[in-house]
Protein backbone atom coordinates (compact mmCIF):
# COMPACT_ATOMS: atom_id res chain seq x y z
CA UNK A 1 0.00 0.00 0.00
CA UNK A 2 1.77 3.07 -0.81
CA UNK A 3 1.27 6.04 1.99
CA UNK A 4 -0.59 8.25 -0.02
CA UNK A 5 -3.62 5.89 -1.00
CA UNK A 6 -3.36 5.49 3.38
CA UNK A 7 -3.58 8.86 3.97
CA UNK A 8 -6.70 9.29 1.61
CA UNK A 9 -8.58 6.57 2.74
CA UNK A 10 -8.14 8.09 6.62
CA UNK A 11 -9.28 11.36 5.27
CA UNK A 12 -11.87 9.88 3.37
CA UNK A 13 -12.98 7.60 6.85
CA UNK A 14 -12.43 10.68 8.51
CA UNK A 15 -15.30 12.38 6.18
CA UNK A 16 -18.00 9.51 6.33
CA UNK A 17 -17.23 8.97 2.71
CA UNK A 18 -17.99 5.22 1.77
CA UNK A 19 -15.50 3.56 -0.71
CA UNK A 20 -13.71 0.62 -1.37
CA UNK A 21 -10.44 -0.93 -1.31
CA UNK A 22 -9.43 -3.01 -4.30
CA UNK A 23 -6.48 -4.77 -4.18
CA UNK A 24 -4.88 -6.98 -6.54
CA UNK A 25 -3.49 -9.63 -4.30
CA UNK A 26 -0.69 -10.37 -6.90
CA UNK A 27 0.42 -7.15 -7.72
CA UNK A 28 -0.21 -5.23 -4.58
CA UNK A 29 -1.85 -2.66 -6.37
CA UNK A 30 -4.69 -0.37 -5.33
CA UNK A 31 -7.82 1.49 -6.50
CA UNK A 32 -10.03 3.52 -4.59
CA UNK A 33 -13.82 3.37 -5.47
CA UNK A 34 -16.66 5.89 -4.60
CA UNK A 35 -20.29 5.81 -5.68
CA UNK A 36 -19.29 8.21 -8.15
CA UNK A 37 -15.23 8.13 -9.43
CA UNK A 38 -12.72 5.76 -8.51
CA UNK A 39 -9.13 6.27 -8.20
CA UNK A 40 -6.44 4.07 -9.35
CA UNK A 41 -5.20 1.22 -11.96
CA UNK A 42 -9.06 -0.30 -12.22
CA UNK A 43 -10.08 3.70 -12.34
CA UNK A 44 -11.35 2.53 -15.64
CA UNK A 45 -12.76 -0.79 -15.26
CA UNK A 46 -16.63 -0.64 -15.29
CA UNK A 47 -17.26 -4.16 -14.61
CA UNK A 48 -15.35 -4.09 -12.09
CA UNK A 49 -16.40 -1.09 -10.27
CA UNK A 50 -19.90 -2.34 -10.42
CA UNK A 51 -19.54 -5.00 -8.73
CA UNK A 52 -17.66 -2.80 -6.04
CA UNK A 53 -20.30 -0.60 -5.56
CA UNK A 54 -22.60 -3.56 -5.04
CA UNK A 55 -20.95 -4.86 -2.26
CA UNK A 56 -20.07 -1.62 -1.03
CA UNK A 57 -24.27 -1.74 -0.61
CA UNK A 58 -24.75 -4.51 1.14
CA UNK A 59 -21.79 -3.58 2.93
CA UNK A 60 -19.24 -7.04 2.44
CA UNK A 61 -15.90 -8.20 1.60
CA UNK A 62 -14.35 -10.58 -0.32
CA UNK A 63 -12.24 -11.66 -3.15
CA UNK A 64 -13.23 -11.91 -7.01
CA UNK A 65 -11.74 -12.49 -9.68
CA UNK A 66 -11.31 -11.55 -14.12
CA UNK A 67 -9.22 -13.53 -16.44
CA UNK A 68 -6.10 -11.93 -15.01
CA UNK A 69 -6.28 -11.08 -12.17
CA UNK A 70 -7.60 -11.68 -8.29
CA UNK A 71 -8.54 -8.65 -5.94
CA UNK A 72 -9.30 -8.71 -2.00
CA UNK A 73 -12.41 -5.69 -2.05
CA UNK A 74 -12.77 -4.20 1.32
CA UNK A 75 -15.77 -2.13 2.41
CA UNK A 76 -15.57 1.25 4.05
CA UNK A 77 -18.27 2.01 5.13
CA UNK A 78 -19.02 5.12 7.63
CA UNK A 79 -20.21 3.51 10.57
CA UNK A 80 -23.35 2.39 12.01
CA UNK A 81 -25.50 4.78 13.42
CA UNK A 82 -27.96 4.57 16.59
CA UNK A 83 -30.56 7.54 16.82
CA UNK A 84 -32.29 7.40 20.05
CA UNK A 85 -35.38 9.31 21.40
CA UNK A 86 -35.62 10.54 24.96
CA UNK A 87 -32.54 11.28 26.74
CA UNK A 88 -33.75 8.85 29.48
CA UNK A 89 -32.20 6.86 32.34
CA UNK A 90 -32.05 3.62 29.47
CA UNK A 91 -30.64 5.86 26.90
CA UNK A 92 -27.08 6.50 28.77
CA UNK A 93 -26.52 2.73 29.18
CA UNK A 94 -27.74 2.14 25.87
CA UNK A 95 -25.52 4.95 24.49
CA UNK A 96 -22.98 3.31 26.28
CA UNK A 97 -23.00 -0.25 24.94
CA UNK A 98 -23.89 1.33 21.07
CA UNK A 99 -20.70 2.87 21.11
CA UNK A 100 -19.05 -0.22 22.51
CA UNK A 101 -20.37 -1.69 19.53
CA UNK A 102 -19.18 1.19 17.05
CA UNK A 103 -22.16 2.70 16.75
CA UNK A 104 -22.25 6.82 16.03
CA UNK A 105 -24.97 7.41 18.75
CA UNK A 106 -28.07 10.47 18.85
CA UNK A 107 -29.96 11.31 21.44
CA UNK A 108 -32.56 13.58 20.38
CA UNK A 109 -34.96 15.13 23.51
CA UNK A 110 -36.88 18.31 23.77
CA UNK A 111 -36.08 18.22 27.24
CA UNK A 112 -32.84 20.16 27.99
CA UNK A 113 -32.40 18.94 31.46
CA UNK A 114 -32.75 15.19 29.99
CA UNK A 115 -30.16 15.90 27.13
CA UNK A 116 -27.52 17.19 29.13
CA UNK A 117 -23.73 16.65 27.93
CA UNK A 118 -23.24 15.23 31.56
CA UNK A 119 -25.40 12.59 31.05
CA UNK A 120 -24.38 11.78 27.45
CA UNK A 121 -20.40 12.64 27.14
CA UNK A 122 -18.95 12.32 23.79
CA UNK A 123 -22.41 12.23 22.57
CA UNK A 124 -24.46 13.90 19.66
CA UNK A 125 -27.24 15.72 21.43
CA UNK A 126 -30.10 17.38 19.54
CA UNK A 127 -32.81 19.21 21.92
CA UNK A 128 -35.58 19.70 19.02
CA UNK A 129 -38.78 18.48 18.68
CA UNK A 130 -38.41 14.42 17.34
CA UNK A 131 -39.87 15.38 14.02
CA UNK A 132 -37.45 18.54 13.43
CA UNK A 133 -34.55 16.45 14.80
CA UNK A 134 -35.30 13.49 12.64
CA UNK A 135 -35.17 15.46 9.25
CA UNK A 136 -31.52 17.22 10.23
CA UNK A 137 -30.54 13.08 10.47
CA UNK A 138 -29.82 11.56 7.59
CA UNK A 139 -31.34 8.15 8.02
CA UNK A 140 -29.75 5.28 5.68
CA UNK A 141 -29.32 1.60 5.45
CA UNK A 142 -27.40 1.72 8.66
CA UNK A 143 -29.33 3.71 11.22
CA UNK A 144 -31.15 1.99 13.85
CA UNK A 145 -33.96 4.46 15.51
CA UNK A 146 -35.50 3.70 19.04
CA UNK A 147 -37.76 5.55 21.23
CA UNK A 148 -37.65 5.63 24.99
CA UNK A 149 -39.64 8.13 26.23
CA UNK A 150 -43.19 6.55 26.68
CA UNK A 151 -44.37 10.11 25.82
CA UNK A 152 -46.42 10.03 22.55
CA UNK A 153 -46.31 13.49 21.96
CA UNK A 154 -42.78 12.65 21.61
CA UNK A 155 -42.38 8.70 19.86
CA UNK A 156 -45.10 8.83 18.02
CA UNK A 157 -43.73 11.65 15.38
CA UNK A 158 -40.41 10.02 15.97
CA UNK A 159 -41.97 6.89 14.95
CA UNK A 160 -44.27 8.11 11.89
CA UNK A 161 -40.76 9.32 10.37
CA UNK A 162 -39.16 6.15 11.34
CA UNK A 163 -41.30 3.88 9.97
CA UNK A 164 -41.19 5.23 6.41
CA UNK A 165 -37.26 5.69 5.98
CA UNK A 166 -34.72 3.03 5.46
CA UNK A 167 -33.33 2.78 9.06
CA UNK A 168 -32.66 -0.97 9.47
CA UNK A 169 -34.07 -1.25 13.11
CA UNK A 170 -37.08 0.57 14.63
CA UNK A 171 -38.05 -0.28 17.94
CA UNK A 172 -40.31 1.87 20.55
CA UNK A 173 -40.34 1.32 24.37
CA UNK A 174 -43.48 -0.17 26.29
CA UNK A 175 -45.65 -3.26 27.42
CA UNK A 176 -48.05 -4.84 24.83
CA UNK A 177 -50.56 -2.41 26.03
CA UNK A 178 -48.84 0.82 24.96
CA UNK A 179 -48.17 -0.59 22.09
CA UNK A 180 -51.53 -1.20 21.16
CA UNK A 181 -52.75 1.67 21.78
CA UNK A 182 -49.93 3.33 19.84
CA UNK A 183 -50.63 1.12 17.07
CA UNK A 184 -54.62 2.72 17.24
CA UNK A 185 -53.30 6.16 17.23
CA UNK A 186 -50.94 5.69 14.37
CA UNK A 187 -53.81 3.42 12.13
CA UNK A 188 -55.89 6.91 13.04
CA UNK A 189 -52.89 9.64 11.97
CA UNK A 190 -53.29 7.44 8.70
CA UNK A 191 -49.99 5.23 9.17
CA UNK A 192 -49.45 2.59 6.27
CA UNK A 193 -50.15 -0.35 8.69
CA UNK A 194 -47.20 -2.59 7.04
CA UNK A 195 -45.38 0.37 8.01
CA UNK A 196 -46.52 0.12 11.44
CA UNK A 197 -45.78 -3.47 11.70
CA UNK A 198 -41.97 -2.57 11.23
CA UNK A 199 -41.28 -0.95 15.04
CA UNK A 200 -40.43 -3.92 17.18
CA UNK A 201 -42.14 -3.37 20.00
CA UNK A 202 -42.52 -4.06 23.10
CA UNK A 203 -38.88 -3.07 22.11
CA UNK A 204 -35.33 -5.14 22.68
CA UNK A 205 -35.22 -9.36 22.70
CA UNK A 206 -37.20 -10.97 26.07
CA UNK A 207 -34.15 -11.27 28.36
CA UNK A 208 -36.52 -10.67 31.55
CA UNK A 209 -34.63 -7.72 31.70
CA UNK A 210 -35.05 -5.13 34.61
CA UNK A 211 -32.12 -2.65 35.20
CA UNK A 212 -31.60 0.13 32.60
CA UNK A 213 -28.56 -1.71 32.10
CA UNK A 214 -30.32 -5.04 31.70
CA UNK A 215 -32.90 -3.08 28.76
CA UNK A 216 -30.21 -1.62 27.35
CA UNK A 217 -28.82 -5.01 26.81
CA UNK A 218 -31.88 -6.46 25.17
CA UNK A 219 -31.98 -3.61 22.56
CA UNK A 220 -28.68 -4.07 21.54
CA UNK A 221 -29.17 -7.63 21.29
CA UNK A 222 -32.38 -7.02 18.80
CA UNK A 223 -30.28 -4.60 16.99
CA UNK A 224 -27.31 -6.54 16.47
CA UNK A 225 -29.53 -10.05 15.41
CA UNK A 226 -31.76 -7.29 13.16
CA UNK A 227 -28.75 -6.30 11.73
CA UNK A 228 -26.85 -9.37 10.87
CA UNK A 229 -30.84 -11.13 9.87
CA UNK A 230 -30.60 -8.35 6.72
CA UNK B 1 -2.53 6.12 23.85
CA UNK B 2 -0.99 2.95 21.46
CA UNK B 3 1.29 1.90 24.32
CA UNK B 4 3.10 -1.81 24.33
CA UNK B 5 1.13 -2.86 26.28
CA UNK B 6 -2.37 -1.63 25.03
CA UNK B 7 -4.45 -5.06 24.87
CA UNK B 8 -7.76 -3.27 23.62
CA UNK B 9 -9.28 -4.02 20.47
CA UNK B 10 -8.55 -0.71 18.21
CA UNK B 11 -11.45 -0.46 15.39
CA UNK B 12 -10.28 -0.71 12.10
CA UNK B 13 -9.92 3.40 11.60
CA UNK B 14 -7.63 3.46 14.68
CA UNK B 15 -5.58 0.84 13.18
CA UNK B 16 -4.83 2.39 9.72
CA UNK B 17 -4.16 5.89 11.61
CA UNK B 18 -1.55 3.57 13.80
CA UNK B 19 0.32 2.78 10.56
CA UNK B 20 0.76 6.01 9.01
CA UNK B 21 1.78 7.39 12.27
CA UNK B 22 4.64 4.73 12.31
CA UNK B 23 5.19 5.11 9.34
CA UNK B 24 5.73 9.22 9.28
CA UNK B 25 7.89 8.71 12.62
CA UNK B 26 10.45 6.49 10.28
CA UNK B 27 9.54 2.96 10.76
CA UNK B 28 8.88 0.23 8.22
CA UNK B 29 5.25 -0.68 8.45
CA UNK B 30 2.88 -3.73 7.42
CA UNK B 31 -0.68 -4.45 6.97
CA UNK B 32 -2.15 -7.57 7.34
CA UNK B 33 -5.77 -8.12 6.04
CA UNK B 34 -8.31 -11.27 7.00
CA UNK B 35 -9.37 -11.80 3.15
CA UNK B 36 -11.17 -15.04 3.38
CA UNK B 37 -12.40 -17.36 6.23
CA UNK B 38 -13.80 -20.96 6.22
CA UNK B 39 -16.05 -22.00 9.10
CA UNK B 40 -15.86 -20.91 12.68
CA UNK B 41 -12.18 -17.84 12.16
CA UNK B 42 -12.92 -15.31 15.02
CA UNK B 43 -12.41 -12.35 13.11
CA UNK B 44 -13.96 -11.28 9.67
CA UNK B 45 -13.20 -10.82 6.40
CA UNK B 46 -11.56 -7.20 6.69
CA UNK B 47 -10.50 -7.65 9.76
CA UNK B 48 -6.51 -5.54 10.41
CA UNK B 49 -3.41 -5.87 12.10
CA UNK B 50 -0.87 -2.94 11.42
CA UNK B 51 3.07 -4.11 12.44
CA UNK B 52 5.98 -2.17 12.78
CA UNK B 53 9.40 -3.35 12.51
CA UNK B 54 10.29 -3.45 15.80
CA UNK B 55 7.35 -6.29 16.12
CA UNK B 56 4.73 -3.93 18.21
CA UNK B 57 1.26 -4.35 16.66
CA UNK B 58 -2.15 -3.36 16.78
CA UNK B 59 -5.26 -4.74 15.68
CA UNK B 60 -6.35 -8.72 15.13
CA UNK B 61 -6.71 -11.08 12.36
CA UNK B 62 -8.01 -14.15 14.46
CA UNK B 63 -8.69 -14.32 18.45
CA UNK B 64 -4.78 -14.50 18.98
CA UNK B 65 -3.60 -17.71 18.06
CA UNK B 66 -1.71 -16.67 14.40
CA UNK B 67 -0.62 -13.10 15.60
CA UNK B 68 2.51 -14.51 16.17
CA UNK B 69 3.32 -16.09 12.85
CA UNK B 70 1.75 -13.61 10.81
CA UNK B 71 4.02 -10.51 12.24
CA UNK B 72 7.17 -12.83 12.26
CA UNK B 73 6.03 -13.29 7.85
CA UNK B 74 5.17 -8.98 8.31
CA UNK B 75 8.54 -8.70 9.04
CA UNK B 76 9.94 -10.77 5.99
CA UNK B 77 7.56 -9.12 3.37
CA UNK B 78 8.75 -5.29 4.81
CA UNK B 79 12.15 -6.51 3.81
CA UNK B 80 10.72 -7.94 0.44
CA UNK B 81 8.40 -5.42 -0.08
CA UNK B 82 6.32 -7.70 -2.15
CA UNK B 83 2.79 -8.49 -0.69
CA UNK B 84 2.03 -11.95 0.31
CA UNK B 85 -1.00 -14.11 1.28
CA UNK B 86 -0.58 -16.47 3.89
CA UNK B 87 -3.06 -19.29 4.49
CA UNK B 88 -3.74 -20.60 8.06
CA UNK B 89 -6.11 -23.56 9.20
CA UNK B 90 -6.60 -27.33 9.72
CA UNK B 91 -5.27 -28.08 6.06
CA UNK B 92 -2.03 -26.34 6.49
CA UNK B 93 0.87 -27.22 7.49
CA UNK B 94 1.85 -24.45 9.59
CA UNK B 95 -1.16 -25.02 11.18
CA UNK B 96 -0.29 -27.65 13.13
CA UNK B 97 2.58 -25.50 15.06
CA UNK B 98 0.12 -22.12 14.86
CA UNK B 99 -3.45 -23.53 14.50
CA UNK B 100 -6.68 -21.91 15.16
CA UNK B 101 -8.28 -23.66 17.98
CA UNK B 102 -11.48 -22.77 16.68
CA UNK B 103 -11.14 -25.36 13.38
CA UNK B 104 -11.51 -22.04 11.32
CA UNK B 105 -9.20 -21.22 8.20
CA UNK B 106 -8.51 -18.09 7.25
CA UNK B 107 -6.12 -16.29 4.56
CA UNK B 108 -4.06 -13.05 5.28
CA UNK B 109 -3.09 -10.70 2.88
CA UNK B 110 0.21 -8.86 4.54
CA UNK B 111 1.64 -5.62 2.55
CA UNK B 112 4.18 -3.19 3.28
CA UNK B 113 3.36 0.40 3.92
CA UNK B 114 5.57 2.12 0.39
CA UNK B 115 6.62 5.97 0.49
Amino acid sequence: MKKNILSKILDDQEAKTPFVLLTNIQSGEQTVIYHKGAVGPEAKNLELLKICRRYMKDNKNGIISDPKNEFFLHVFNPPLRLAIIGAVHIAQPLTQMAKIAGYDVIVVDPRESFATVDRFPSTTIITEWPDDAMEQIDIDRRTAIVTLTHDPKLDDPALSVAIKSNAFYVGALGSKKTHALRVDRMKTEGNDERQINRIHAPVGLNLHAVSPAEIAISIMAEITATLHAL
Amino acid sequence: MAGNNVKVQLSDEKILSTALVWKNSGKSVAIATVIKTWGSSPRPMGSQLAVSNDGTFVGSVSGGCIEGAVVTEALEVMKSGKPKVLDFGVSNELAWEVGLACGGQVKVLVEVIEE
